[in-house]
């Protein structure tokens, strides 16, 4: 109804955009309208927690309600998720669970709560319903083709489950042969074990379970061993480095690797150390630096105009983001890791290199 | 008062270099404390203070849309009062301060804060966070000492224009938004051939344009949204900013201008050590003594000694470290001024309309004043007199 009534409506629209914003200023109509409702704004993406089911000792599902800007995902995707712990927000990236079309229109992620992680730990224990947190879209390209293979094999070791979780429970009905293969510890930390058994039990898919506790590590041989027609089948794996590096040596022996398809999630594991090379990107200069010259001297000798201040750490005028690395606070030695896609600001006359740096200027 | 390096009775001359250092050690330890402990508490806070803040802004305005009944018009114009003068204070000053940067939160941050205010950010960051934060009280480098209109200060030299300056604080305090904007633009500077015209073209593109559109949302578009209650809501608008003026305005004065602050010279800070500068800080700001409201209302620069101790640290953890603070001064012999906020208004006001007239005149009225004054009854304040 729209096509008729176009030009007068969009005119009537952007009028009425302007005259908000006018009457706004200096912050936008959707700063007010945020008070209302946090979910409703489609330029940044948030969600509400409805639930938190526990899955197994160590992992969770969190069901999640996202505002009206989500737009369907691809069973296999993930999407990254930015949750305040501690006042801090942290985005880290989840595979989703969920069909892309649940009735109540939620989506899931299945975490599992790492040693020491911050947003694991949070959204597994601690997440409560009602929980406000930050989306971006989702997006990967693990994901079935269009049109699917008659034979599929899924490979995958501890919380590399849950793409392939995603994809059995979406499209289980055009997958007419599908063999899994999963590791875990023990039969009792298998996500979603029981909806996998039963599967299995009504025959639709074939599940063949190894834990390392009693089996030892799934290696590439054994894959081989327990999938004979392997050759015949288009694989998706998903797990530790390790097993994907394996995989992918396999595959590529036996001429098979353009059957392989890989999601590797790789944890940043930035060890901050003395000084490191420092990139400002956006200028193409890059130097290196020790661990006592803070990142704006280290740049201004580089030749790079840094924007700057009282140098010494109270005025903030030198702050530009770090879009990966890690920096150490000359004054108290605390250390700032960022990884990409995360969003950290930091002070460069106070700071300097703890890791390689990449500045964006 | 008269710079520090001048008196005859300097209030640090007990402190040897290596005291100084342990002070800054101490300090920072506080500091470290403070910081290493924000959490969800703390941006709990600052969420729900910028939530308070708009709700009330927007029941203000939609109440002013009926602002021909008088009973919206009050509750409007004091409503949106209030939210204005939370906005520049608790939020705006400090947002930009970075007092809420470790939130990683774009939305509550220095880099993309902007406030409703006749300076933009970028402009206020750089004159208030930059020099005058880091170059407190020092005469000749810190221009908020005076604004460069007036002299607040023995040090500063006289001039037959100060004579007025009583009525330009009045004035300033009035249209106090546009005051900062042309301080920030550093218009004395640019008069005295010390500024780059391009850049001061550049800026003062901005500021007009940010006046243009802080006075098209409160002087037409709301007042035309109210449509016969147009004039009424122009009239409540303007009420609501000249308020915001005069509060901070007043807030502003009890920082660095009642009596027993110090002043420093210029040359006394090359090589200034971190010790030092904590010490210039503490010397070079005033509190106010006051409630959980009046602190809120201040945007907590009622703890000034402590905000300019640590201009990053969250604003509702001044109060906490106040007391440590304060005892800092004891155990060190220093001086933390202090006093209610008639009171400090009182005494800065004295001090504009005192140094008005030049040091000799003052000279000979105090000399002819003490022979029929009795004791000082300041309380805790320094002898106004002790410089003169």
């Amino acid at each position: 109804m729209f096509t008729t009534l176009a030009p007068a409506t969009n005119r009537f629209r952007t009028g009425l955009h302007a005259l908000a914003g006018a009457a706004a200023t200096p912050l936008v109509p959707a700063d007010y309208l945020d008070l209302l409702d946090p979910l409703r704004s489609r330029t940044d993406l948030r969600a509400r927690i409805v639930a938190v089911v526990p899955e197994t000792r160590g992992a969770a599902t969190i069901v999640l309600r996202p505002g009206p800007g989500w737009r369907a995902h691809v069973p296999g995707q993930y999407l990254r998720i930015g949750v305040d712990v501690d006042g801090v927000r942290h985005w880290r990236a989840y595979s989703l669970t969920s069909r892309p079309d649940e009735a109540d229109r939620t989506i899931s992620v299945t975490v599992t709560a790492i040693p020491d992680g911050v947003v694991s730990g949070h959204l597994v224990h601690h997440a409560r319903p009602g929980e406000i947190v930050h989306l971006e879209p989702a997006t990967g390209d693990f994901t079935l083709p269009a049109t699917p293979p008659d034979r599929v094999l899924f490979v995958t070791a501890g919380s590399g489950l849950t793409p392939v979780l995603g994809m059995l429970r979406s499209h289980l009905d055009v997958l007419p042969d599908v063999v899994v293969v999963h590791s875990s510890p023990t039969a009792d930390d298998v996500i979603a074990g029981a909806e996998l058994r039963a599967m299995a039990a009504a025959g639709r898919i074939q599940l063949i379970e190894r834990h390392s506790a009693s089996h030892g590590r799934l290696d590439a041989e054994q894959l081989h061993q327990l999938v004979p027609d392997l050759a015949q089948r288009e694989t998706w794996a998903c797990g530790p480095a390790g097993l994907l590096d394996a995989l992918e040596e396999h595959f590529a022996a036996n001429d098979l690797l353009d059957q392989l398809h890989i999601e590797r999630f790789r944890p940043v594991v930035i060890e901050p150390g003395e000084g490191g090379t420092v990139t400002f990107l956006g200028t193409g200069r890059e130097t290196e630096t020790d661990g006592t010259t803070s990142l704006l001297d280290a740049g201004e000798d580089a030749g790079v105009l840094m924007p700057s201040g009282c140098r010494m750490g109270i005025c903030f005028g030198c702050v530009v983001p770090l879009r990966s690395g890690a920096v150490r606070d000359l004054r108290t030695g605390e250390v700032t890791v960022a990884a990409t896609g995360d969003d950290v600001r930091v002070q460069t006359c106070i700071s300097t290199a703890a890791a390689a740096c990449e500045l964006d200027l | 008062m008269t710079a520090l390096q001048n008196k005859t009775h300097d209030p640090t001359a007990h402190l040897n270099a290596d005291d100084i250092e342990e002070l800054g050690r101490e300090l920072d330890a506080i500091r470290s404390r403070v910081m290493d402990s924000r959490g969800a508490d703390d941006a709990a806070y600052i969420r729900k203070v910028i939530e308070v803040q708009r709700s009330l802004e927007l029941a203000s305005r939609i109440a002013l849309l009926a602002s021909l009944f008088p009973p919206a018009w009050l509750a409007g114009t004091v409503g949106l009062s209030v939210a204005k003068i939370l906005e520049n204070m608790e939020i705006g000053h400090n947002v930009m301060h970075g007092q809420w940067d470790w939130m990683r939160d774009p939305k509550i941050h220095s880099t993309e804060w902007e406030w409703d205010h006749a300076s933009p950010a970028e402009l206020w960051k750089h004159s208030h966070n930059e020099l005058h934060h880091t170059f407190t009280n020092v005469l000749g480098r810190d221009n908020d000492l005076g604004y460069g209109i007036m002299r607040v200060d023995e040090d500063q030299r006289w001039h037959p224009v100060f004579l007025a300056q009583p009525l330009f604080n009045l004035v300033n305090a009035f249209a106090f938004e546009y005051g900062i904007a042309a301080y920030d633009l550093e218009i004395g500077k640019v008069i005295a051939g010390r500024k780059d015209r391009g850049e001061f073209r550049r800026q003062g593109r901005k500021v007009l344009g940010k006046i243009r559109r802080q006075a098209t949302r409160d002087y037409v578009v709301h007042p035309l949204l109210s449509g016969p209650s147009a004039l009424t809501t122009l009239a409540a608008n303007m009420t609501a900013n000249v308020v915001r003026n005069v509060w901070t305005h007043s807030v502003i004065m009890c920082g660095h201008f009642p009596e027993g602050v110090e002043t420093f010279e210029k040359t006394s800070i090359e090589g200034e050590t971190r010790g030092e500068w904590y010490l210039r800080q503490m010397l070079g700001a005033a509190n106010i003594d006051g409630g959980r409201l009046l602190h809120i209302m201040t945007g907590n620069l009622s703890f000034q000694v402590e905000h300019h101790l640590f201009p990053d640290m969250p604003s509702n953890r001044y109060q906490e470290i106040a007391p440590e603070i304060q005892d800092l001064f004891e155990r060190y012999g220093l001086h933390y001024v202090s006093g209610s906020m008639p009171h400090q208004v009182a005494s800065a006001w004295s001090k504009v309309i005192r140094l008005s007239l030049p040091n000799e005149l003052l000279d000979t009225l105090s000399r002819a004043d003490r022979k029929t004054a009795t004791a000082d009854g300041a309380g805790r304040m320094a002898p106004m007199t002790e410089a003169a």
